[in-house]
């Protein structure tokens, strides 16, 4: 009540002079300083100790454990929800990804999956009255082989079917939609088809978890991070609590969003998952003037491309060659990814890097997430996510709450199911995800 | 340049090999049900530690056993496979159904 009377004040004071304004800017700082009480940031609220527990605890304060905790405090009425973090909040691969948006898979389990994800992120800005930056400027990716020119005919028709927007289209047509495109006919594997997809889209990563943070923390939700899971409790084969250092937290459910150390999670709770942890590297040059509207990827070169609203290249590509746990990022990838990024925009070449850098990414053999149930009852995994789970996050977020609050799995999160390998029910998307994530 | 120390060439740039995932002894495909099977095919350790792994210099194909260390990528010894697989394995090909 104060602080607003001197806020009004200092706009009262604004009329006179320089002198006065900072003279009750100090007085109002001191004042300020000296409460006992701070307002509180209404983007982050800093949780006090953990509690012993809470209805349902959220390792991993990623986009995924983040979106999750929303939709149950919004949607479910679950507010007792905790979500624990070892390092800090969207530090891990949500705020690492390129920010490709899309849903043109091949099969059409995927295709409706990724679908209610683009159009949840389309509303996503107003949902959550934060700034995604979201723009659909659509994406184009490049066959530059026979066998990529029929998988590409295969997704337009599925996405079609399925009511995506996409479709083939031909060299004239590409040169229509990204004319600095560089297509030389004489060339050893030339460009023979593109895939156009206009739903395709970016947005603005880091936003994406703060927006579900801040909107989950308004419900009641605590997010504690350098909190780290070291231990899963289990009586029977039920899970009842993670031991963390900070404390020993009881919960009615568990899920791990952990990114690339599901694994590492698992074997806490006594299982093994088909999943391999890889780095991710991407990166990023000076800023230029705007002249890339759609994201550019070549299924032959193994590279994409988006222009930042910034100006800013961002630049990606395949994994590294072997299973690691770092961050390191290394110039052999650097330089193939210069190399690839060069031959489709030869302009390029004299342009600056400012970042490069890497993620750990969990890589399931069929490119597709494991969702849903666990060995362990009341352990749910939102897991598998690799190199393509940033443009999931709001319908990972809504469905694994909806699959958490009902302790039943959606029949959309059925084929991601962890048992599909035992079936050999596969969800294979390698063709779809491994040129552009 | 990172370094791998080939037990045949000697040191070279990593970039020669190729790395083909943790050694592991292949169960018996005839003593194993379906989800076994599917286990072995699917399931990874992916351990956070030293593993023990199939790495192939790629110009001379030469397959070898190398450890390293997943959170440092330290490579601490390679060596010829036979220190690892000491004994052959030989699965009878028994004809099924004939
Ligand atoms: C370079 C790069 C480019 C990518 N590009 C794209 C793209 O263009 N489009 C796309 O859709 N996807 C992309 N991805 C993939 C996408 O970023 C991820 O799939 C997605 O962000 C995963 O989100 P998450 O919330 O599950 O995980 P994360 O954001 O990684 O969060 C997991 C969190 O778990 C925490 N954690 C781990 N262990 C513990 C523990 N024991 N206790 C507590 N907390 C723990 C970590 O600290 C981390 O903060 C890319 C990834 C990378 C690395």
């Amino acid at each position: 009540m104060t602080l607003r009377r001197l806020f009004a004040s200092i706009a009262v004071f604004r009329l006179l002079s320089r002198k006065t304004i900072s003279a009750v800017m100090v007085f109002a700082l001191l004042k300020y300083g000296l409460k006992g009480r701070y307002r509180p940031r209404p983007d982050f609220r800093h949780a006090a100790d953990l509690k012993p527990s809470y209805d349902v605890v959220i390792i991993g304060a990623g986009g995924h454990g983040l979106a999750t905790a929303y939709y149950l405090s919004n949607y479910h009425g679950i507010r007792s929800v905790c979500v624990i973090d070892k390092g800090y909040l969207a530090g891990g691969n949500t705020a690492r990804n390129t920010a490709v948006i899309r849903s043109n898979y091949i099969t059409p389990e995927s295709v409706r999956f990724y679908k209610e994800s683009v159009e949840l992120y389309r509303d996503l800005s107003d949902e959550l009255d934060y700034n995604m930056l979201f723009t659909q400027r659509g994406q184009l990716t490049l066959a530059h082989s026979d066998a990529t020119v029929r998988t590409f005919r295969m997704r337009a028709e599925v996405g079609k079917h399925c009511g995506t927007n996409i479709e083939l289209v031909d060299r004239k047509q590409i040169r229509e939609i990204v004319p600095q495109l560089h297509m030389p006919e004489e060339h050893r594997s030339p460009v023979l088809a593109g895939l156009w997809h206009p739903d395709g889209a970016t947005g603005r990563h880091d936003a994406v978890a703060w927006g579900y943070a801040a909107r989950a923390m308004d419900k009641g939700v605590e997010v504690h991070q350098r909190t780290e899971a070291q231990c899963i409790v289990k009586e029977g084969d039920r899970a009842v609590a993670v031991e963390t250092n900070c404390g020993t937290v009881h919960a009615g459910n568990i899920v791990q969003a952990v990114a690339g150390y599901s694994s590492v999670l698992a074997k806490m709770a006594g299982f093994r998952l088909p999943i391999r942890s890889y780095p991710l590297q991407a990166m990023v040059t000076q800023p230029l003037k705007p002249f890339l509207d759609p994201l550019v990827s070549s299924a032959g070169l193994h590279a994409y491309v988006s222009q930042t609203s910034r100006g800013e290249l961002v630049i990606g590509g395949g994994s590294d060659p072997y299973e690691l746990y770092s961050t390191r990022s290394t110039l052999d990838l650097k330089e193939s990814l210069i190399g690839h990024t060069v031959e489709l925009f030869p302009f390029l070449a004299r342009v600056r890097l400012l970042r490069q850098w890497a993620g750990i990414t969990d890589m399931t053999p069929d490119y597709s997430p494991i969702m849903g149930e666990s060995p362990v009852r009341n352990y749910w995994l939102d897991a598998g996510w690799g190199t393509w789970g940033f443009k999931a996050t709001p319908v990972s977020g809504k469905r694994m709450a909806e699959c958490v609050a009902n302790e039943k799995m959606p029949a959309i999160l059925e084929p991601f199911r962890l048992a599909r390998f035992k079936t050999f029910d596969l969800v294979n998307e390698m063709g779809a995800t491994a040129a552009s994530h | 340049m990172k370094i791998m120390t080939c037990p045949l060439n000697g040191p070279r740039n990593i970039s020669e090999f190729h790395c083909a995932g943790e050694a592991v002894l292949q169960p018996d495909p005839r003593d194993l049900s379906d989800a076994d099977w599917a286990d072995h095919l699917f399931l990874a350790n992916n351990s956070l530690g030293v593993v023990r792994e199939w790495w192939c210099h790629t110009p001379s194909s030469y397959w070898f056993i190398a450890e390293r260390h997943t959170g440092s990528d330290e490579i601490l010894k390679t060596y010829p496979a036979n220190e690892f697989f000491r004994e052959r394995v030989d699965f009878d090909a028994r004809e099924e159904g004939a």
